[in-house]
Order: structure tokens, then C-alpha cells, then sequence
């Protein structure tokens, strides 16, 4: 079975939802599938169906990502930690200094975007620097 | 009369006295002034004598080692300077792959440098990149091992490898 067979699932929903820019590539054994998903539930339901296929996700014969077209500057963005607060850095990497907090569930606003890794945010207390995209789910 | 005349005198020697004080400062003063001017150069240290300064420590480059020199020389009450300064360029940082085949990997630079940001909440895990290829080994909570998951996609891998992986 091709991974394309494995995964039409998830391919079939991407398409379906909307997705931007929807890329679907095998190289090398892997298939890798990127686009922008029209919201952050979409993207949310992709991840449930790639689980759904491959348990855990352990297989590695997939690599996806999927971006958020509602996360513009100006989006509010939810801080989506386990339970941790989010650190705000001075600039976009871990090697930055922690010069502010976000809780865990706090709003913040997404200024502009460094990388698809870095986002310069503003927290509710008015604090401006980056913290780490994975953290940052745009509020529907 | 002679005991104003005295007074005088008195007064005299005790001003003498202070202008000399004030015309050759002490050792100390000049200790002072002198750290005061290598304030932005950590690595160099000054010991005063007589009115000798004696610099050592380290400096990054001749110039550096020259310019302390000079900043001390504008003290004031300074006779001489030692200068024992040792030239020690900067080490170099310390390289974050000993493997010469990753280090030529550019590719792998950028991966490692993204894995490196987003590891670092993940105690659980060791992430490793070789060749575009990011291996995950250790123990992950199935939650926080899909978060993992979707940063570490985002970095655009050839493969992300967690066949080594336990998921609790």
C-alpha cells in the first residue's frame, strides 16, 4: 500500500477543509504534507486523523505541517501550555533572555511573525517579546 | 607678636603639608583612579607601588593590551607602568557537534538549532539530528509527545524517527 493509499484520509480531509497551498510529496519513503488550514480546529482535526492512521504518530513514514491561516498580526492567540506558563523572551530563541510570563490559557496578541517558530507577541499585562509557536493557538 | 608669628608658621607647614598631599597622591588614590579606568577590561588587573603600576590579567588582542596601558597612564600620580598583560585571543565557543559530517551539514545547523529551541521543554526526550533526520528517543505522555511531534514537523525534516520512542 502506497503512503498516499495509508494516509488518503488525511489527504481527502486537507483537501476538503480547505487547506491552502495543500503540498503532498513522498520522498525518500516519507510523506510529507504541508499547507495553511483555514482555522486552528482543522488543523487540530488533521493531527486526530494522522493519530488515527498511525497511533502515536511512530510510524515516521509522515512529516506534516500545518499552519493556521487566522494567525495574522493582530490574531489573539490562546497560550495552549500543558499547564506551565509560556516564557516571553527579548528575541526569537531559547538563548534569549525570559523577560516576561504568560499563563497557561492567557490571550495574547500576535504581533508580527519572526518564523514560523518565533512569534513576537503581546501579552494581556502589555508585555511585547517572542515566544515559541507551538504554544500559540489562534482564538476561533 | 611671636606667638602670631608662630601660628603663621604652624598654618604655613599645615598648608604645605595638604598642597603636597593633594600634588603626590597615595597609592591607594591612585589604585582607585586606576581600576576606575579599567573598569570595562575584567580580565586586567592593576597593583600600585610607589607610584608603579604593575598591569596583569588578559587581554583579547595587542590593541586592547596597549590601550589599557594608556587609559593608566593618564593617571594622575602614576610614575611607571609594568605592563605584564598576556594577549589571550577569546576561546573559541566550544563546538556544539564533534562529528566533522554534521558540522558540514549546514542544513543540519539550522535543524539543530530549531530542535535545540524546542527541546528544551521536553526533559523527557533526547533529540538528535543527522543527516535532516530527527531521532527521538525517551519517555513521552502520548499529549505532550503529539505537541513534540507537530513542532518538530514544523522544522521540515527528511524523517522524524521515534521508533525509539516509549509513549506512556
Amino acid at each position: 500500500m502506497s503512503l498516499q493509499d495509508k494516509y488518503k484520509e488525511l489527504i481527502d480531509t486537507a483537501r476538503s477543509a480547505g487547506t491552502n497551498n495543500l503540498q503532498v510529496n513522498e520522498r525518500e519513503g516519507v510523506l510529507h504534507i504541508s499547507g495553511e488550514a483555514p482555522t486552528g480546529s482543522v488543523k487540530d482535526n488533521l493531527w486526530s486523523i494522522y493519530g488515527k492512521i498511525d497511533p502515536n504518530y511512530l510510524s515516521g513514514d509522515v512529516v506534516m505541517d500545518i499552519q493556521v491561516a487566522t494567525a495574522v498580526e493582530g490574531a489573539k492567540l490562546e497560550v495552549i501550555t500543558q499547564s506551565s506558563n509560556l516564557n516571553v523572551r527579548r528575541g526569537p530563541g531559547t538563548d534569549e533572555p525570559i523577560i516576561g510570563k504568560a499563563a497557561h490559557a492567557e490571550i495574547v496578541t500576535l504581533i508580527s511573525k519572526h518564523s514560523d517558530q518565533w512569534w513576537l507577541i503581546r501579552t494581556k499585562d502589555g508585555q511585547e517579546g517572542y515566544a515559541h509557536a507551538q504554544y500559540l493557538k489562534p482564538v476561533e | 607678636m611671636r606667638n602670631k608669628h608662630l601660628s603663621t608658621a604652624i598654618l604655613c607647614l599645615a598648608l604645605a603639608a595638604m598642597v603636597a598631599c593633594k600634588g603626590k597622591p597615595s597609592d591607594s588614590q591612585i589604585q582607585t583612579k586606576v581600576t576606575e579606568q579599567l573598569s570595562t577590561m575584567p580580565e586586567v588587573t592593576a597593583d600600585v607601588k610607589d607610584g608603579v603600576v604593575t598591569l596583569a590579567g588578559n587581554a583579547p588582542d595587542e590593541a586592547a593590551r596597549a590601550s589599557a596601558e594608556t587609559a593608566v597612564a593618564g593617571v594622575e600620580g602614576v610614575k611607571s607602568i609594568t605592563n605584564n598583560i598576556m594577549v589571550t585571543p577569546p576561546a573559541a565557543p566550544a563546538p556544539v557537534a564533534t562529528d566533522t559530517a554534521a558540522m558540514a551539514n549546514p542544513a543540519d545547523e539550522a535543524l539543530r538549532t530549531g530542535v535545540a529551541d524546542i527541546t528544551k521543554d521536553f526533559p523527557g526526550a533526547n533529540v538528535k539530528v543527522e543527516a535532516g533526520v530527527i531521532t527521538v528517543t525517551g519517555e513521552l505522555s502520548a499529549a505532550k509527545w503529539k505537541t513534540l511531534k507537530q513542532a518538530l514537523d514544523g522544522l521540515h525534516p527528511k524523517r522524524v524517527d521515534a521508533s525509539g520512542l516509549k509513549v506512556k
